[in-house]
């Protein structure tokens, strides 16, 4: 547990440290999850179940499934959520 | 002939000689009895045996089979790795903890009959609260007194089982148990417990963060597996284990994403995990238990990776808060680079070792026609993205910068983050070797396109969903805090319970006491007026005075009587 905050002035900035790279990253996901969106168009999918031979099932599913954790996550907070020292007494 | 016995006993006695040497003399010691334990533990073929008589039972000392082995290998490779990470420090106790800890949990995947699988069960238990307790906080102790009873409290289950199921068959063998007798059941709650199970699973998130750095990465690997690997032998094919498995898989997710200690973030991302295992073992065909071995061979691995990670974090900067820390690719750029390779271990992506081993179970769903079941799966693997996948490297590493800049982690760490890297991505490129030695022969492909494509798409439309809710600012903020979970049951409720009971008994025992003193007053009060100097009996007799206070002399030395 050694030196918590070494000198940072001077140092260089990184490349992710650039906004605008972060945003180049973000569109290649975006890219990337367009291109693979669109496979579905390519190939014979071997389904077990109806619903999977929906164009793009598990991309639609893989969203909405983390969006709907998150989002349940976030209320579920409301619930639960206590101060740091709850346990403490 | 090799002389054969259980190779947990390679660490269990080679461990009582930790505190004996110093230096770089227990150094080695210590590396080189898992290494050991794993050659002998390789020498070892399916069939082989070795039992002992006692009070007319039959104790199988060493069982091997193809369960057994694959449990034995990983557990010695996770020793092994395990006090590599550790080996900077000078700790003979953790040190000598570690080794019997590992080595039972050896001892006990070969164990052949229920009565040393119970004492093996116990020596983990016992053992391992010294890896939490070593921590040296009121909190660490607290919370490894929980642990320990409730891990002791699992091993008197399985002894009450065991002893039922020996007077109802007369035989003390470990192999299928079912849950339809008593004894059975038992056993099955035993095993529960230990594999955190949905309600008996706060042992695992109240104790591991709180456990040293290197104990959580030790104790992240052999309890929980051992218990998957007795639930295999035991209770493969019992139906509600699907239920309780896929049940495990979907609720500790969306603890995940509110907690806020990234090592309790893995410790609910390990219970979600079992739940893959605990699936497969309840589907019980050979696919879907060749799934559940694969799956904890492979989960061990990066598991542990993943906890070594933020143990690192932890060592070098004190916290593993998310809303502490950020940015800290910039000054430990291998421990984040190690950190990714097992989130995405975790998260199965094409390439990484978790893509060739839980597909396998979900495929055994799909092939059981279970479709809500193989949905809840697919949703927790959403999930696993969410948590382990994303949140742990991003807030650790990335996000918006702490500040801190910090020393990378120290050599032996990073060495043995960088093997357990180099397994989690060889078993995701070749894993024929791992399919090798699971318990059925594998017909199973993990890289056919349909699995590659739809594998990208669920992951990658998952990280475009956490950038989306990012931007948009949904995504909820990472707050110093503590969720509730089950365990604030025995924790606040019960305490309180039994505080308001304390209360409520003191009153009824006030109260009481008030009403027998008042009956007695009432009493007193009657004879005195009937027996008393101007009561009827002492006028119409005279020798009244005296013979109350004889009765009055007797009744007081009645009284006397009774107290003395």
């Amino acid at each position: 547990m050694s030196d918590h905050n070494q000198d940072r002035q001077g140092e260089a900035p990184r490349w992710l440290d650039n906004p605008g790279n972060v945003k180049k990253l973000l569109w290649l996901l975006a890219a990337i999850g367009l291109a693979l969106f669109a496979t579905d168009a390519l190939y014979h999918k071997h389904v077990h179940f109806q619903a999977e031979s929906v164009f793009g099932f598990y991309a639609l599913f893989g969203f909405g499934a983390f969006v709907a954790i998150v989002l349940a996550g976030k209320y579920l907070r409301k619930i639960l959520m206590r101060p740091e020292d709850y346990y403490d007494d | 002939m090799m002389i054969e016995f259980n190779p947990g006993l390679i660490m269990i006695i080679g461990g009582l000689f930790v505190p004996l040497l110093s230096g770089m003399g227990r150094r080695v010691l210590l590396v080189a009895l898992p290494v050991a334990g794993l050659a002998y533990t390789i020498a070892l073929d399916p069939g082989m045996s070795q039992t002992t008589d006692l009070f007319g039972y039959t104790l199988e000392l060493l069982r091997v089979d193809k369960l057994s082995l694959v449990w034995g290998y990983i557990f010695h490779i996770a020793a092994f790795l395990g006090v590599l990470y550790a080996i900077h420090e000078d700790d003979p106790l953790q040190g000598t903890m570690a080794q019997l800890y590992m080595g039972s949990a050896v001892g006990a995947v070969f164990a052949g009959d229920l009565i040393t699988l119970f004492i093996y069960w116990e020596v983990t238990a016992i053992s391992s609260v010294f890896l939490i307790w070593a921590t040296g906080t009121e909190r660490s102790f607290r919370s490894g007194m929980r642990y320990l009873i409730i891990q002791v409290g699992s091993g008197v289950l399985l002894l009450a089982g065991a002893i039922l199921i020996v007077a109802d068959t007369g035989s003390i063998a470990f192999n299928h148990i079912g849950i339809d007798s008593l004894g059975g059941k038992l056993v099955f709650l035993a095993f529960g417990i230990k594999c955190a199970f949905p309600l008996l699973h706060n042992w695992l998130q109240d104790s591991y963060p709180e456990a040293t750095v290197t104990g959580t990465v030790i104790l992240s690997a052999f309890t929980t597996k051992l218990a998957v690997y007795a639930l295999a032998r035991g209770f493969a094919g019992t139906e509600v284990l699907i239920y309780i498995g896929a049940a495990m898989t979907a609720f500790p997710v969306f603890f995940a994403v509110i907690e806020n200690n990234l090592r309790r973030v893995l410790a609910y991302s390990l219970n979600n995990q079992l739940g893959f295992m605990v699936v497969g073992i309840g589907l019980g065909t050979e696919l879907a238990l060749n799934g559940t071995a694969s799956h904890a061979f492979a989960h061990i691995l990066y598991k542990a990776l993943l906890f070594m990670s933020m143990g690192a974090v932890l060592f070098r900067t004190g916290t593993v808060k998310a809303s502490e820390l950020g940015g800290l690719y910039k000054s430990m750029p291998w421990t984040a680079t190690f950190c990714i390779i097992g989130a995405m271990s975790i998260s199965a992506f094409p390439l990484f070792s978790g893509f060739v081993t839980k597909s396998m179970i979900l495929t055994a769903a799909a092939e059981e026609h279970r479709w809500i079941i193989w949905g809840v799966l697919l949703m927790a693997s959403a999930g696993v993205m969410e948590h382990s996948g994303i949140k742990i490297p991003y807030f650790a590493f990335f996000a918006h910068d702490s500040g801190r800049r910090v020393k990378e982690a120290p050599i032996n760490m990073l060495l043995a983050m960088g093997i357990t890297a180099a397994l989690c991505i060889g078993i995701g490129i070749y894993p024929d070797p791992l399919y090798a030695i699971l318990p059925f022969p594998v017909d199973y492909h993990p890289y056919t396109t349909g699995h590659v494509i739809t594998s990208l798409q669920l992951l990658v439309f998952a990280a475009l969903a956490f950038v989306w809710l990012t931007i948009s600012g949904l995504y909820p903020a990472e707050t110093p805090s503590v969720n509730l979970d089950f365990d604030w049951v025995y924790r606040k409720l019960l305490p309180r319970f039994v505080g308001w009971l304390k209360s409520g008994i003191s009153e009824i025992d006030r109260s009481g006491r008030e009403t027998l003193l008042g009956i007695v007053d009432d009493i007193m009060a009657f004879v005195h007026r009937h027996h008393g100097l101007d009561g009827t009996f002492a006028r119409t007799h005279p020798a009244g005075t005296m013979v109350f206070w004889a009765v009055a002399l007797l009744g007081l030395f009645l009284v006397l009587y009774l107290i003395a």
